[in-house]
């Protein structure tokens, strides 16, 4: 984006103004906006109540709730967390690391560009997520294949944002820092990257969708621990209540850490327009 | 007597292809002094700024430029995730404090926006910012790109005033590119015609400033004849 508001001025007393408004939205929350929502829990707990929906299909909210206190007493839901969040942990890191060293090199030098994009983009064509079987033969049915499945679906995201931020760095920009006296390096930290964190934020965001679906479906196909494990263990005894559980930390910790990186671009892009 | 002027261009050629848009080019430009670059588009006139700005080093033939250089752009082209005052400090080696950016910012009126983002000004303010962070540099030369020409008729009219007071607190040699005749006749000691690549024609102007539109009347009528518009047929 650009900040060309010459002609026509943009005055500053619009900042401020559309802050205040954003704030009292936040201070005052729409409570209409849950009817529905609390309508359809209730809903769910009438028809399990009654017997419409019997308990090896769908356990009502109450006894998924039960169950979470149960297994988050015993320890097994702890236990399971940490396993899974070290692997999409672990996963996340490497493969962020890949994505984001690939994307300056081929966003940064021409022959980066010529030599990393065009594998890149053929591979990720690919459903990752149908390399299992590869994975499983290549690397066994521990964790590695596990955290490569996350680790995989983590790079492309970022390599992708992180590359095309760079590219798209506004030329005027540099050519103005150039003028200043600005070295090669200063550029690239002053100017290119800044300019690319936007972008990368974006790519962060995708990426971290992708780790958590990565590791749900890795999970599923083989796992003597971790949260798919608990949801797969609970299948065998029809024990839905257990399912719904670990299906809801899974979405929790979506959130969670969808929720922490917009923390962090609020705080690393408040130059920008709210 | 050469060595005492701010720039010396000699025989300069800047070609695209195999067209040449400065061809066998000469210029000088005294201290302190105010030349005003016309030309119509493609003439070559932001070319040459560029190559004097260091941007553009493809060039043959031969200049010099004494002492510091510092361009002001038509886009003010500050940094979005720099507030004001870290913007104007930006070309200072080693990054000096925030009270000499608040100097350069009180010169431009703008010392209450120094914490603001750069997207909170006005097109007029950001473009006064540009000219703090160009002027913060004590430049021996100051190279203007059409600096007034994104700007609505009233700020310009502002925009002549301000840089003409510090042109004369500061006295820098200055190029201004533009393509506004009355702006080139109000502010300049010295107008140049840029065509085909060389300077067609050259102005002195002596009325003492701060000038009126109406006080180089004549010399405008040259000037447009120059640059090919006739002015009964226009009016």
């Amino acid at each position: 984006m650009s900040i060309s508001t010459l002609g026509a001025p943009a005055r500053a007393e619009s900042a401020p103004e559309s802050l205040s408004v954003k704030k009292s939205r936040r201070r005052l929350p729409d409570l209409r906006r849950w009817i529905s929502p609390l309508a359809i829990v209730a809903l769910w707990q009438i028809a399990c109540e009654t017997g419409v929906l019997p308990p090896d299909k769908l356990s009502s909210p109450w006894t998924v709730l039960q169950a979470g206190i149960e297994l988050a007493g015993t320890g097994e839901l702890g236990d399971a967390f940490v396993v899974s969040t070290t692997r999409v942990g672990i996963g996340f890191g490497i493969g962020a690391l890949i994505g984001i060293v690939l994307g300056i090199v081929a966003g940064l030098s021409r022959w980066g560009n010529y030599l990393v994009d065009p594998p890149v983009q053929m591979l990720r064509t690919l459903p990752f997520l149908g390399l299992i079987p590869l994975f499983i033969l290549w690397f066994g049915i521990g964790e590695e294949p596990k955290i490569a499945l996350v680790a995989l679906g983590v790079a492309f995201p970022l390599y992708l944002n992180v590359h095309s931020g760079i590219r798209n760095v506004d030329d005027h920009l540099v050519e103005a820092t150039t003028a200043l006296g600005f070295t090669r390096t200063e550029r690239l930290v002053h100017v290119v990257l800044p300019a690319a964190l936007p972008n990368t934020l974006v790519g962060l965001r995708q990426s971290l969708g992708v780790a958590w679906l990565s590791l749900i479906v890795g999970e599923q196909v083989n796992a003597s621990s971790g949260l798919g494990y608990l949801i797969n263990n609970a299948r065998e005894f029809l024990r839905t209540d257990v399912i719904v559980v670990g299906l809801v930390v899974y979405a929790a910790l979506g959130l969670v850490t969808d929720a922490i990186v917009r923390l962090v671009e609020r705080r690393a892009l408040r130059w920008r327009a709210a | 007597m050469a060595s005492s002027l701010t720039v010396e261009v000699r025989g300069l050629t800047k070609e695209f292809g195999d067209r040449a848009v400065l061809r066998e080019l000469d210029l000088d430009i005294a201290p302190g002094e105010f030349v005003a670059l016309l030309g119509r588009s493609g003439s070559g006139k932001s070319t040459l700024l560029k190559v004097l700005a260091g941007l553009d080093t493809a060039v043959t033939g031969e200049f010099t430029v004494d002492g510091q250089v510092s361009v002001a752009f038509q886009q003010p082209r500050l940094l979005p995730w720099r507030r004001v005052w870290r913007n104007v400090v930006l070309g200072l080696h080693p990054v000096v404090g925030r009270d000499v950016a608040l100097k350069a910012l009180d010169e431009v009126r703008l010392a209450d926006h120094a914490d603001a983002w750069p997207r909170t000004l006005s097109g007029g303010e950001a473009q006064r910012v540009s000219l703090a962070r160009a002027l913060v540099r004590e430049p021996e030369l100051l190279l203007l790109d059409e600096p007034f020409g994104a700007l609505d008729a009233l700020t310009r009219m502002a925009m002549h005033r301000l840089v003409e007071t510090l042109w004369q607190q500061h006295k820098p040699a200055v190029l201004l590119v533009t393509h506004d005749v009355d702006e080139a006749l109000l502010l300049a000691d010295r107008v140049l015609v840029l065509d085909e690549g060389r300077i067609a024609s050259e102005y002195i102007l002596g009325h003492p400033r701060p000038r009126e539109l109406s006080d180089h009347i004549d010399v405008r009528a040259q000037v447009l004849r120059d640059l090919g518009v006739n002015e009964r047929a226009t009016a």
